[in-house]
């Protein structure tokens, strides 16, 4: 069994491709850093990420498949599938020298994988413009709290800087301890150091709040609960749609 | 902005719930500039979802619930003896200016119970969207309802703010329309709708010629129609649906299952409960309309003017025409494919593109996606499986495929997708 060890970065995985073709072995497994490794193998190999052969491959890779099956990689990689780096390698692999594009080829697993781990990250991004709930503080700043179950606050950003262009705000991922502030002009990446309340609970307290801010949950609270049909409710579908990890931070659900 | 205002959208809520509506899909407007928001096109966003499971993407409130009109199926019918309340334009423009900011919506979905006369609250539900539009510089989504009977001039008004725009048929026959609302006709309706499809095909047509040409309602229109409370069945439901899709600018056909609102009034059927399964089987036939490419006259016939609740339609088709089946997989063309029960719009793209790489087998197809647990029985992929349709009897398998399904859980209680 060949194995390699990647650090697991993008850049890794693409100079894993890289050195695959250059050892003329492709590998039955591929580690991220935590991985552990199996009781028997005959070859591991420590792949040193090298940006030069990692952008060869991604060139190589952007004349085999459209932008969108380039992009949909980039988004598929984010995903918490610990199987993943390995199709995504042998995806790239198989592309690279077929002389027509696979990216169709369904019944294939690692196309397969590929559209199926891309959707769920992108789902996940979706989910973020759906239920962020932004608070008002004195000074103007909108404020929020997040915890995607994927890295990718950074698919959505765009969105918000968009939609809000005119408005300040904070939308922080609390897992990877990261956010974007903008300021109104320009977005920027920021980490928050001080430990206060809203940071803890995702909320801010009554003195950081814009007077009206309350006035304006409670409204959004009751609509929530009277726009609902008595004779209809389906709590099921409910956590389907909207799940209840979600619900800590969700203003109407508190 | 008080504490009034908070009684005031809670009985405007309540009043407006019963109005299916809720997708913010359909265009695009970008945020040029310094203005609040955008409308992403595409799918939607929806925001949040109720106790009811239905989701709230926009904010779905009335101006007001007087209304001079008696309808019975209509829980703010004059004679009815509820709380009533109206917004101001500023309340209305307020809130939800502070809701799109804090990302509770996606825009608003305003609607209106008829008072003084139909222009008169027309011409206030205009105000509000040009309100939104020019001085809060609002690029979010405004559904308007358009009400029965204003004039030309004020539903053209409103179509340049709006982007979509919906008059509710309710009753599919124009003949159980007359019983319920005697104060209602079918002209009623059809009039506006006609407004709004002459502004929009003028304003796509005004663009060939010039350069800038405001917008004129780009997401269409939309209309719903109440199930349960007249004797109309599925057949007309689904016919009067086809009608209106094959009208330029129909988006969407909503079907809205009664709740006995006003249980005292005996021309209205006494229901316990709202008729959920059919509702659901009647969307499931819409989307068979929408996306599968099935006419109205095949999913229903004469014979059976109502959808088989114990089945979905697509199924009941399927074991009506056994002649159709096995499909095979990798020959048949697009349209068949689709036609197999447990195979989506999804899974049939991704088998269409796959096969021109190999031939595809079971094993492929259950991982590709499709429900092999159905579609074995409508299939042929050049393998030994179970006994298609062809070799057994459509008897045989719809016992075998609603066996279970009975067993399990209460088929009153089905929970589903109409978003």
């Amino acid at each position: 069994m060949i194995i390699y060890r990647f650090d697991g970065s993008f850049d890794g995985l693409l100079t894993a491709v890289f050195e695959s073709f250059a050892r003329k072995e492709p590998p039955d497994m591929l580690l991220a850093p935590d991985g552990a490794l199996p009781l028997f193998y005959d070859v591991l190999h420590s792949v040193e990420t090298d940006e030069v052969k990692a952008r060869r491959v991604w060139t190589k890779l952007g004349k085999s498949v459209s932008a969108g099956a380039r992009t949909a990689l980039t988004a598929a990689f984010l995903t918490d599938n610990p199987n993943f780096p390995l199709l995504a390698l042998r995806f790239i692999s198989r592309a690279v020298v077929s002389t027509t594009s696979i990216e169709n080829d369904f019944s294939d697993l690692a196309v397969l994988a590929l559209v199926k781990e891309a959707r769920r990250v992108r789902g996940e991004a979706h989910r973020l413009l759906q239920f962020v709930r932004f608070q008002k503080a004195v000074d103007g700043t909108y404020f929020s709290m997040v915890e995607p179950i994927f890295d990718v606050l950074p698919f959505a950003i765009k969105h918000f800087a968009d939609r809000f262009s005119d408005q300040p705000f904070i939308i922080y991922d609390r897992l990877r301890d990261y956010g974007y502030h903008h300021d109104g002009d320009e977005v920027r990446r920021i980490t928050l150091k001080s430990d206060g309340y809203h940071l803890s609970t995702g909320r801010l307290s009554e003195e950081m709040m814009d007077p009206d801010e309350p006035l304006y949950q409670e409204l959004w609270r009751s609509y929530v609960k009277h726009i609902a049909i008595a004779e209809r409710t389906n709590p099921r579908k409910q956590r389907a749609d909207m799940p209840v990890r979600y619900w800590k931070y969700l203003t109407e659900m508190q | 902005m008080t504490e009034a205002t908070l009684e005031k959208l809670k009985i405007l809520a309540e009043a407006a719930k019963y109005d299916v509506s809720c997708s913010s899909s359909g265009t695009v407007r970008r945020n040029a500039g310094k203005g609040v928001g955008n409308t992403v096109g595409g799918v939607g966003i929806c925001h949040s979802f109720a106790a009811d499971g239905r989701c709230i993407a926009l904010l779905k409130v009335m101006l007001t619930n007087y209304c001079m009109y008696d309808c019975a199926y209509c829980i703010n019918r004059r004679s009815n003896d509820i709380p009533r309340a109206t917004l101001s334009v500023s309340e209305v423009v307020d809130i939800t200016m502070e809701f799109y900011r804090r990302n509770y919506i996606e825009g608003l979905f305003l609607s209106s119970g008829v008072v003084r006369n139909p222009d008169y609250t027309m011409e206030r539900l205009a105000r509000i969207a040009k309100d939104l539009r020019e001085v809060h510089r609002f690029n979010g989504y405004i559904h308007l309802k358009s009400i029965p009977g204003a004039s030309r001039e004020l539903v053209d008004e409103a179509g340049h703010y709006a982007d979509r725009m919906s008059v509710n048929i309710e009753i599919p026959r124009e003949q159980s329309l007359k019983f319920l609302a005697p104060e209602k006709d079918h002209k009623s309706v059809y009039e506006p709708m006609s407004y709004i499809r002459q502004g929009v095909l003028q304003c796509e047509e005004d663009k060939k010629r010039m350069r800038h040409v405001p917008r004129f309602v780009p997401a269409g229109q939309s209309t719903q129609m109440i199930v349960g409370a007249s004797p109309d069945t599925d057949r007309d439901i689904l016919l009067t649906s086809s009608a209106l899709y094959g009208m330029p600018t129909m988006r969407r056909v909503y079907y809205s299952g009664y709740v006995s609102v006003n249980a005292y009034d005996n021309r209205l059927p006494a229901l316990k409960q709202p008729p959920l399964v059919r509702e659901n089987r009647l969307y499931q036939a819409d989307w068979l309309m929408r996306f599968y490419k099935f006419k109205a006259e095949e999913i229903t016939d004469e014979s059976n003017p109502n959808l088989d609740l114990e089945v979905d339609p697509k199924l009941g088709w399927a074991l009506r025409h056994p002649e159709a089946f096995p499909v095979d997989i990798n020959r048949a063309p697009y349209e068949m494919i689709l036609r197999v029960p447990g195979i989506g719009v999804k899974s049939a793209t991704l088998i269409v593109n796959a096969r021109r790489y190999r031939h595809l087998n079971s094993s492929h197809l259950s991982k590709i996606g499709v429900a092999m647990k159905r579609a074995k029985y409508f299939i042929t992929c050049g393998e030994l499986t179970v006994a298609s349709i062809a070799d057994t009897s459509p008897e045989y398998v719809r016992r075998i495929l609603t066996e279970r399904r009975t067993k399990r859980d209460n088929p009153l209680q089905l929970s589903f997708d109409f978003t």
